[in-house]
């Protein structure tokens, strides 16, 4: 029989405190019309037929018993899922970083990773913020948000930021040290492109609002006066 | 040196501590030495420490403790709100409750606007001084 839809039952035996309910156990067995449930199956609560038990398999003895006792680990129910994002960062949203190379900048937040992090573009053309990851906590969120209906984000993701693999070289002496040097990596054509496409979007919303480009352009910086826990974003 | 504003019945004041610190309140009762019966329109009437008050030049005329349609219909016919909006003290709180809602765009756009105005009176000052010299 497939399962009915019910909403969620709550008790018939209201508390009367903690632990403490009003009726008794024979007041709601008669209040469950349990008496009805039995009547209509002939005296019996209806049960199920019970499943046959597969037979054992038998197991044969181990070839080795510990000396001690192995103890079990503990059970470990946590499911690993990223970071919980603060309702303030939105799609759009005008975030400041506040640490690393690129400190003081505002940037446009796009979307989080499954790592967590937040894929974050400056426009690049605008402040020199390329496509980037950048953790929640060393992020400060302002109110001011940007358009950014229209843009498809769905491409990037952890693996896109991760640092590329090389093959390893066989280390011959002599060539150990000008391989070392030969090693630079250019950024490839495909993320200037991406970079571009994302951007195109962005400063299209971002013109539209009068003065917004040189606020993104412009650093942020605590000045005289100003005081961090009585500021607004 | 002599007193300007008494604490009577209509007296307007702003509440300087507490709970209800900034709200306009009518003074509508004295209790005793310290305390005052004070009443707004979203507000219900209670009793404030004259040390939570502090007096504005407005009064409003109203008998001692109305009900609340009797004293917003006085607060409507002597026009507190407008007097209170436009009068400095008034204006005062109000640009201090402006500046700090603002928002970081808001403070650089703030910025950008002073920067311009700075120029433009330079160089009328500069004019100034070329007329002169």
């Amino acid at each position: 029989m497939a399962p009915k839809q019910r909403t969620p039952r709550t008790s018939r035996n209201p508390d009367l405190i903690r632990g403490v309910g009003k009726y008794s156990r024979s007041q709601m067995y008669h209040k469950r019309g349990l008496w009805a449930i039995k009547a209509k199956n002939g005296g019996t609560f209806p049960t199920h037929v019970k499943k046959a038990a597969d037979a054992p398999v038998a197991a044969k003895p181990p070839k080795f018993y510990p000396v001690d006792d192995v103890k079990k680990p503990l059970v470990n129910k946590r499911k690993a899922r990223p970071t919980k994002l603060r309702a303030s960062i939105t799609p759009g949203t005008v975030l400041i970083i506040l640490a690393g190379r690129f400190k003081g900048k505002r940037v446009v937040f796009l979307k989080q990773l499954t790592s967590g992090l937040l894929l974050v573009t400056g426009p690049f053309k605008v402040n020199g913020v390329p496509l980037r990851r950048v953790n929640q906590s060393y992020v400060i969120a302002t109110s001011t948000k940007v358009d950014i209906a229209g843009l498809n984000v769905e491409k990037f993701d952890d693996k896109y930021f991760s640092k590329k693999v090389e093959k390893k070289k066989k280390k011959g002496e002599g060539e150990f040290f000008e391989a070392e040097k030969e090693e630079k990596s250019l950024l490839p054509q495909e993320k200037k492109d991406d970079q571009k496409t994302v951007d195109a979007a962005l400063i299209k919303s971002i013109e539209a609002v009068p003065e917004l480009k040189s606020y993104l352009g412009a650093r942020f910086s605590l000045k005289a006066g100003m005081k961090p826990h009585e500021l607004v974003f | 040196m002599p007193f300007k504003r008494y604490v009577e019945i209509g007296r307007v004041a702003l509440v300087n501590y507490g709970k209800d610190y900034g709200r306009l309140v009518v003074i509508v009762d004295v209790i005793d030495q310290n305390r005052a019966l004070v009443d707004a329109p979203d507000m219900v009437r209670g009793q404030m420490n004259f040390k939570r008050l502090t007096l504005t030049d407005i009064k409003i005329d109203i008998n001692r403790v109305p009900n609340k349609k009797t004293l917003v219909a006085a607060l409507e016919a002597a026009d507190v709100k407008n007097k209170w909006e436009n009068s400095s003290w008034g204006r005062k709180l109000i640009v201090q409750k402006k500046r700090a809602s603002l928002n970081d765009f808001d403070r650089f756009k703030i910025m950008l606007a002073k920067i311009k105005k700075a120029g433009v009176v330079r160089q009328e000052l500069s004019k100034l001084k070329k007329q002169t010299a």
